[in-house]
């Protein structure tokens, strides 16, 4: 996956957890998608479709889910209420739509957000097309974003050379 | 003034009441979808109208080019997350007046509205 794809998550995630929850988010190393990684308790999930096409998924665990949830909609919200999946949903939502204006030249689109919620689940990877983990620190919990992107489109990226 | 809400996301239109709220305008109307909100609009013309773009059932581009069909005055600013410049040339030409990219603070939304409103309060004088 081209490092640029990753690029533009990071400072996707930065800019919406700024902008809307007043958070800074601190960004460890990328990492390829281990079989042992501790599975999620909630997580929101956007696909790609287009000249770019995969999935990315925010991937909780339910503290940071519900303190981070509650800080973006401004009302305390946790796993049982009925607007919790969809600020989770709607977070997702933005962090792929931020991502996506900096993948110039490629004509993408993204679809509706899904929320799955619930203790142990996976969200499963193809063996060819593998999710990076973007670990994000936060004051108000740590949570994981997971990239899995393909293009057979020559890259054509914001800043970049054509 | 009344303000139609149209975005499948509840916590979107939360915030955006929050905002309205703060500017004074507290008459609001919601919908989830453009299906929804041609219904609200046929029961109650509203004085302004926020669209969201991706939404199920009927999506932002295709409600506007809808509510164009008929009237061409009604103050309409889309908030989406769609920020490529080829998408908002795209929102123009359906009919939008203002545009609103996701993530956005408070005080841009407010910003929009009012500058929105002004625009059409002149072209009415």
């Amino acid at each position: 996956m081209d490092v640029k794809f990753i690029n533009a998550f990071v400072a996707a995630i930065q800019n919406v957890f700024k902008t809307m929850l007043g958070t800074e988010v601190g960004v460890g190393k990328p990492m390829l998608k281990q079989a042992d990684l501790v599975s999620a308790e909630v997580s929101g999930i956007i696909g790609l479709s287009g000249e770019v096409q995969g999935s990315v998924v925010l991937s909780f665990q339910e503290d940071a889910a519900s303190r981070i949830a509650s800080t973006f909609a401004g009302v305390e919200l946790t796993l049982d209420s009925p607007d919790f999946a969809d600020a989770i949903g709607e977070l997702a939502n933005m962090v792929a739509g931020n991502a996506k204006k900096d993948f110039v030249g490629y004509e993408t689109s993204i679809s509706l957000p899904s929320v799955i919620i619930g203790k142990g689940h996976k969200v499963s990877q193809s063996k060819v097309w593998p999710f990076l983990v973007i670990p994000c620190q936060t004051g108000l919990g740590n949570f994981n974003v997971e990239v899995a992107l393909i293009t057979n489109k020559k890259p054509v990226m914001a800043g970049g050379a054509a | 003034m009344n303000i139609l809400l149209v975005d499948d996301s509840r916590t979107i239109r939360n915030i955006q009441k929050n905002t309205l709220k703060t500017l004074g305008h507290e008459d609001v109307t919601e919908a989830a979808d453009g299906i929804e909100a041609l219904a609200c609009i046929a029961k109650q013309r509203p004085d302004l109208m926020l669209v969201d773009w991706n939404m199920p059932n009927m999506d932002g581009i295709t409600l506007i080019k809808k509510v164009r069909e008929t009237d061409k005055t009604l103050p309409i600013i889309m908030v989406t997350t769609e920020a490529e410049k080829s998408r908002v040339l795209q929102a123009v030409k359906a009919g939008v007046n203002n545009y609103v990219v996701k993530p956005f603070t408070a005080e841009t939304l407010a910003e929009k509205i009012n500058q929105t409103m002004a625009k059409f309060a002149t072209a009415a004088t």
